[in-house]
């Protein structure tokens, strides 16, 4: 079997399947169960720092605004 | 000792282009070796000036905006130039007389055609990405641009790979693959300045503050990595002489023709919607004062297009010696990427739901949702027309066209046009536009110009596509190629003033941005003491 056939096999069939796992789990990752609060404080987290960047050490929960 | 490590090396890059513009080939060449060998010079002579001056480390309490403004300007310059020369080969095509005798055969619509593109797409949408990325990346990592001066390197690398390709198309060199005309010592150049841009960009992501990525930089990042690879793959070509533009490529035939198309459709993929959608998922939110409808949803949507996008290529090539299943591939994939892209639509829309009513008071907002609903249009439309029926009648004709503008005009420029209104009262430190009815007006100019553009492409692209395949009793075809020629003439005068509006409505813009820097006073600055208030 030449170089192509067997890539094209592999594409076809176990690539195909990873990649479509893959998919699958980060859309299943992506609604886990308690992503709820994660989500809503990245989604926030560009209403802050827009001025200036924050000061070292500084976590983002520690600069937070309620 | 770094200073002195420069000097030299732009020494010999200035003498080395002087050589090669010697030995020069072809016109083309010869002229971009000069704008090397100027270029070089210029920094050269900068550097040297520069030198005896103390260095101040950049003040890593301060965001890298410099950068951001100069492209914000440049996409304001760019797009201005784009947008005309593509008003004068429209020009061109409805009166054929304006590809003057004079001008021949540097201002024919052939070498044009490839400058208008390459302005809009790489130039304005070029520098609109690169300037939104570094501005936004800053941002949402709350952490200064990474690479000291690296951002200045990108910007002035940007322009002068611009002013290269441009310089180029004029003179008459091209290696004729559409959007990646860049003759082969342009394409060294790119890729040396996208691997500057691609390490700007993931060093500051490596020192962010905010522990988790926003969604936006992960469709710029993707846009990033995603273009140096569709560049480098093909653009793989073997110059023949090295003091001369022309080049063969790798690849030979089909396979040439469908690597160009992955190429081609993945830059509309990840230049166009990638980057783009970055942009609209920083600025839509930040303009509506409400964060995003569905972070979810904004993850599904990246994951979404990455992994459909690459596929849909070869519908481009439909009825052509591609093989069947690779056509039929090409048809499906663009076919379920409808899904992503309007999850992607509703996702940016729904952000305004409970705010609806800055619609009527915010002409940004405004540009901003039309923009989004040019994405929804454009790409209902594309998966449609990579439909194999629809193909036979819509390929080779002025609908590709019509299509291809309301995606970039009305998705890209629109989108872009909003994040500039967004940018530059913060940049400048203004407290606001200077005129928000000139935003209107510019809005309303520019959406009445893609709609002439778009509904005037639509009646030439199906007229012609049936006049084509028109055939009398006896299987005869009835019309002349000419004949299709003659009979769209109204439509492209239509054309021409739908681009004339949207050029109009972009200078407004100029104009605006321009007064809300110069006729307003600057608020009190950002950084008039760094002192981090005790929150």
């Amino acid at each position: 079997m030449g170089t192509y056939d067997l890539l094209r096999h592999f594409a076809d069939s176990w690539h195909l399947l990873f990649m479509t796992l893959f998919f699958v789990g980060v859309v299943v990752w992506a609604l886990r169960p308690g992503s709820n609060r994660v989500h809503r404080e990245a989604a926030n987290s560009i209403f802050r720092n827009d001025d200036r960047p924050a000061p070292d050490g500084a976590g983002a929960p520690a600069t937070k605004e309620a | 000792m770094w200073d002195y490590l420069k000097l030299v090396a732009l020494g010999l890059i200035a003498v080395l282009a002087a050589i090669a513009a010697n030995y020069a080939r072809d016109e083309a060449y010869l002229v971009n070796a000069l704008t090397i060998m100027l270029a070089a010079a210029i920094v050269f002579v900068v550097t040297l000036r520069g030198m005896g001056s103390v260095k101040v480390a950049a003040p890593d309490n301060e965001y890298f905006d410099g950068v951001v403004r100069a492209g914000v300007i440049a996409t304001a310059f760019w797009g201005v130039v784009g947008f005309l020369v593509g008003v004068v080969v429209a020009s061109q095509l409805a009166w054929p007389s304006l590809n003057f005798d004079w001008a021949q055969p540097y201002l024919n619509f052939g070498r044009l055609r490839p400058l208008h593109t390459s302005a809009v797409i790489f130039a304005f949408g070029g520098n609109a990405l690169i300037a939104t990325a570094f501005y936004v990346v800053q941002r949402t990592t709350a952490a200064r641009l990474w690479g000291g001066n690296l951002g200045w390197f990108v910007f002035w690398g940007w322009q002068l790979i611009i002013v290269l390709a441009a310089a180029s198309y004029v003179f008459g060199g091209s290696q004729g693959k559409e959007y990646a005309e860049m003759p082969w010592h342009v394409d060294i150049v790119i890729t040396v300045v996208w691997v500057a841009f691609l390490l700007a960009f993931l060093g500051t992501l490596w020192k962010r503050k905010e522990p988790h990525i926003y969604v936006a930089n992960w469709f710029y990042l993707s846009f990033i990595v995603t273009v140096a690879m569709l560049h480098v793959v093909n653009n793989a070509a073997i110059p023949v002489s090295i003091f001369g533009s022309a080049s063969v490529q790798a690849y030979a035939g089909v396979q040439d023709a469908m690597i160009q198309w992955w190429y081609g459709h993945n830059a509309v993929g990840f230049f166009l919607t990638a980057g783009f959608l970055g942009m609209m998922y920083y600025f839509v939110p930040k303009q509506a004062e409400r964060p995003v409808f569905s972070y979810k949803l904004s993850i599904i949507h990246f994951w979404a297009l990455i992994f459909l996008y690459i596929w849909a290529g070869p519908h481009h090539l439909h009825y052509t010696a591609l093989p069947e299943w690779a056509s039929t591939l090409g048809m499906i994939f663009s076919i379920m990427l409808w899904m992503p892209s309007w999850g992607g639509m509703i996702n940016g829309l729904m952000t305004l739901s409970g705010a609806w009513d800055k619609l009527r008071t915010d002409p940004i907002i405004r540009m901003m949702v039309i923009s989004i609903g040019f994405y929804g249009m454009s790409t209902f439309e594309g998966p449609m027309m990579s439909i194999k029926a629809v193909n036979s009648l819509s390929h080779y004709t002025d609908w590709t066209i019509g299509h291809v503008h309301s995606g970039a005009l009305g998705w890209n420029g629109m989108i872009t046009f909003g994040a500039l209104y967004f940018l530059v009262p913060r940049l400048w430190n203004r407290e606001r536009l200077y005129s928000l009815s000139l935003v209107s007006w510019h809005f309303w100019l520019a959406t009445i110009g893609i709609v002439l553009y778009a509904s005037s492409m639509w009646v030439t692209g199906i007229m012609e596509g049936l006049m084509w395949r028109e055939v009398d009793a006896n299987g005869f075809l009835v019309n002349a190629f000419a004949d299709t020629v003659s009979a769209k003439y109204p439509m492209y005068v239509v054309r021409m003033l739908g681009g004339l509006l949207f050029l109009l409505g972009a200078i407004i813009m100029c104009y605006n941005l321009w007064m809300t820097v110069r006729a307003q006073p600057s608020k009190a600055p950002v950084n008039a003491n760094n002192f981090v208030p005790a929150e």
